[in-house]
């Protein structure tokens, strides 16, 4: 934090008023009852996905493609509903929670299937599979979802207008929709796999000790397919939510690199459920009141996302800091 | 008192809930074996880490040839001519034995001078190594000669090992205790540690003997008993395990069948098993000895399931089992104990408790539904705790925070508190002292008494004698035909095992 205000004293801002806008005002400031509610907002997806990362992380099974699965949760999500438009039927929103959980589920079978079969580096094809999601999202904002009263303008239907499929807030002006609800069963869900279940404990194992993992019977391709399956669909329910909600529509910007954050989220919460519960909301936080910050101090938005690294990168070097010693050692080659 | 190379006096050692050495003295003389001798937790490796300077004692004094000596890094020790050969070898098996040695120096000579002077120095001592060879390739023997040349080219006044002979046959014991005599005559001491009394008392001048971090006793090694020692170790009165007469449990298939068994190695550097057969029935104990890396983690990961095979290779009372995996064996009766402790038999970082349940989850049934009743498993764990007498502040302790004698008690009791049918283990007593490695024999036996079959592989032929009723070695990952232990002589054992590789005593004179 000392060094973000440097940071941000560098660029010409009081650094106290700056870190109070983002740390303070989108609480207790005069905005608060509107900005509360945008906390929700954001934390939720970051939330849901970082749960789902944590759990392949601990498993010692990389999945940086997050991003992806979550927009492809989102255009599955999206067009299940929008096949079915203008229908009305209280059936329509579960089904496109299923398609959305099933679209990131799908994404990040790839990798998985990809690791399992010929062992390829699932860290590299998540990540490359996010460009192709990226693609594909595109290409439906663009063509087969393009909202066919649009004019010809980019960006699907959008869903504020189609209440059978549409995920409103569930108390008006809190913030909190149905992703939020599937964020907190999420980090409960999660929460009770680690501690309690064996499932969690072969989690944990092969995260720590790989060939204890064998020893105990665990089958290395089944954990890899079951937490990059479920992180999928996690990421991928996020995405749905997302774009049903605060988003309202399928449009070529849509992502905006929730994929990405929510693995800061899922380390600053130390892996840990309740950990990324807490850290989900102070990563939304910087978010909000960083937008608060760049639109009344003039903060560029580059400089919330330099110290949005920061926090990730202290957090990284308290944790090392705190396991080892750093000795100086006088020109002396090894 | 002038001729004195190391003394040691009330040197004292405290960590968070236990002493590990508590006024701790005795003096080496130039040229003079002197054992260390104690049991798992006694301190004395806490002694040694400090008198090779990696731990800082919290008081007491070491005067080295008249000079204090506070070593505050090994590099210090080592320039004061203090060695150390580790119990465990600290070697690059991608690199060549010149690498590895220079990896160990200062300031390493060139390559070709310092191969020249491994040659000259490894001939001079009897242990012939080549330089040139890669040491994933070379025995356990072989590296162990590379870990002690390392040490020697350092010219060093003392010589500490750390239980040298626990990965030799006897050949290769006999060519080390040769070297080590040589080394001792021309006026260098070394401080042995070992459990294998017979060893100390065949090669050492003088012992000092620890018990939970005090010396309770010194004695010359010659004079005494093994029996004796092993009780003043221990404190107590030792006895060897009873062994009652076997039970015909008149089964018509053993209990366990292996046939045929060939698997590749699944680990780098590992020796593939080639053409396996034996069989165990209840209540019936194999011994299968070998020199490390002859196939015998290989031979466990196929019993436990850890490295499918072919169905028919591995039978248990008849049926199938070969390309069953662990839990599903472990459903059968099955348990297993691999070697190595930390990392693969137990995970460093989880508690006991956790790594109670890691193997004891599916015959102690200890889930409902997928769910851990963390309850039982906690109790279970205490249980072992008390019945194998591990020494630890409670069941939530990490399981590297115990020491490795310790740990090993613990894990033995896990896998034989199971009652299991079929009982495979790799190295039962490997680092603990006397009275454990007394009591995991017993029960050991006790589990065939009950009607287990049990494969014991070790390189202690001290477990083998006591406990199998058959034998055979392991070779370049071949088994030898079984034969009776009765009547063995270790001639004959040493020759199953392989000789001594290629190993060469000194000729000198």
């Amino acid at each position: 934090m000392i060094a973000g205000g440097a940071l941000f004293a560098l660029l010409g801002k009081d650094p106290v008023v700056a870190i109070r806008t983002i740390f303070w005002d989108p609480i207790f400031g005069e905005f608060a009852f509107y900005l509360r509610g945008q906390l929700l907002v954001k934390a939720g997806p970051l939330i849901l996905i970082a749960v789902g990362l944590s759990l392949g992380f601990r498993a010692g099974i990389w999945n940086i493609g997050a991003e992806g699965q979550y927009i492809m949760g989102a255009v599955f999500g999206a067009a299940v509903g929008l096949a079915m438009f203008p229908t009305d039927s209280r059936w329509i929103f579960p089904v496109m929670i299923v398609a959305g959980a099933f679209g990131g589920w799908v994404w990040a079978m790839i990798p998985a299937i990809l690791k399992t079969r010929f062992n390829t580096n699932e860290i590299l094809v998540s990540l490359m599979l996010v460009y192709v999601a990226q693609t594909i999202l595109s290409k439906a904002a663009t063509g087969f979802l393009r909202n066919p009263e649009g004019m010809g303008f980019p960006g699907s239907r959008n869903f504020s207008g189609f209440p059978a499929a549409r995920n409103a807030e569930l108390i008006a002006g809190s913030g909190l929709h149905w992703g939020g609800v599937a964020a907190f069963i999420a980090v409960i869900g999660a929460y009770v796999l680690l501690q309690r279940h064996i499932l969690g404990f072969q989690i944990k194992l092969a995260g720590q000790a790989p060939r204890a993992a064998r020893f105990a019977g665990v089958a290395p391709t089944k954990l890899v397919v079951l937490c990059m399956g479920l992180s999928g669909a996690l990421a991928g329910l996020a995405g749905m939510f997302e774009v049903t909600g605060p988003a309202g529509q399928i449009s070529i910007d849509f992502a905006s690199g929730y994929g990405f954050t929510a693995i800061i989220v899922a380390f600053l919460g130390r892996l840990n459920p309740v950990g990324i519960l807490l850290a989900g909301l102070v990563m939304a936080l910087t978010y909000v009141g960083g937008e608060m910050a760049s639109t009344n101090l003039g903060l560029p938005s580059a400089a919330i996302q330099a110290f949005q690294g920061m926090l990730l990168f202290f957090l990284l070097a308290v944790d090392l800091l705190s396991n080892y010693r750093i000795r100086f050692l006088k020109g002396r080659a090894a | 008192m002038t001729n004195e190379l190391l003394r040691i006096e009330g040197l004292t050692k405290a960590y968070p809930g236990v002493v590990a050495n508590s006024d701790v003295s005795f003096a080496i003389s130039p040229g003079e074996i002197h054992a260390l001798l104690g049991e798992n937790g006694a301190g004395k490796s806490t002694l040694v880490k400090m008198i090779y300077g990696l731990v800082k004692p919290d008081s007491g004094t070491m005067v080295l040839r008249g000079q204090p000596y506070t070593p505050a890094r090994p590099s210090a020790a080592r320039a004061a001519g203090v060695a150390m050969v580790f119990q465990h070898f600290s070697l690059f098996e991608a690199l060549n034995v010149a690498e590895n040695v220079a990896l160990g120096m200062e300031n390493p000579p060139p390559m070709r001078e310092l191969a020249e002077r491994i040659r000259a120095v490894s001939t001079e001592y009897g242990l012939p190594l080549d330089p040139a060879r890669r040491v994933g390739d070379l025995s356990a023997g072989e590296r162990q000669r590379v870990e002690i040349v390392r040490c020697l080219l350092q010219d060093p006044k003392l010589l500490i090992m750390d239980e040298p002979t626990s990965v030799l046959t006897p050949q290769e014991v006999d060519i080390l205790f040769q070297t080590l005599r040589q080394l001792s005559a021309e006026g260098t001491a070394i401080l042995y540690i070992s459990h294998k009394l017979e060893e100390i008392r065949a090669l050492c001048d003088g012992a000092t003997i620890l018990r939970r971090g005090k010396v309770v006793a010194t004695c010359t090694p010659r004079d005494v008993s093994a029996r004796d020692m092993a009780e003043l170790m221990v404190g107590a009165v030792l006895n060897p395990p009873a062994r009652a007469a076997r039970r015909d449990w008149g089964d018509a298939s053993p209990a366990l069948e292996v046939a045929g068994l060939s698997a590749p190695s699944p680990i780098a550097f590992g020796t593939s098993l080639k053409n396996i057969s034996f069989s165990v029935q209840r209540g019936e104990v194999l011994g299968i000895a070998g020199v490390a890396g002859n196939g015998q983690d290989e031979l466990l990961l196929a019993l436990s399931g850890e490295l499918a095979t072919d169905p028919g290779m591995i039978k248990a009372k008849g049926a199938p089992v070969g390309d069953l995996g662990p839990n599903a064996r472990r459903a059968l009766g099955f348990v297993a104990a691999p070697e190595d402790r930390l990392g693969h038999a137990a995970a460093p970082d989880m508690s006991l408790v956790e790594n109670a349940l890691l193997s004891g989850v599916v015959r102690k049934g200890l889930t409902k539904r997928g769910f851990i009743d963390w309850g039982a498993t906690k109790n279970w764990a205490a249980e072992i705790v008390a019945q194998y007498d591990v020494r630890t502040p409670g069941t939530w302790v990490a399981a590297r925070a115990l020491s490795g004698g310790n740990l090993q008690k613990f894990l033995m009791g896990r896998e034989l508190s199971q009652a299991p049918e079929v009982v495979i283990i790799n190295q039962p007593t490997w680092g603990v002292d006397a009275a454990a490695a007394a009591f995991i024999r017993q029960e050991i036996l006790n589990r065939a008494q009950d009607g287990a079959a049990v494969v014991v592989i070790s390189q202690d032929l001290d477990d083998l004698l006591e406990v199998s009723d058959r034998f055979a070695a392991l070779n370049e990952g071949r088994l030898t035909p079984t034969r009776p232990t009765e009547g063995l002589t270790v001639d004959e054992i040493g020759l199953m095992m392989g000789g001594a590789h290629g190993m060469e005593v000194a000729h000198h004179g």
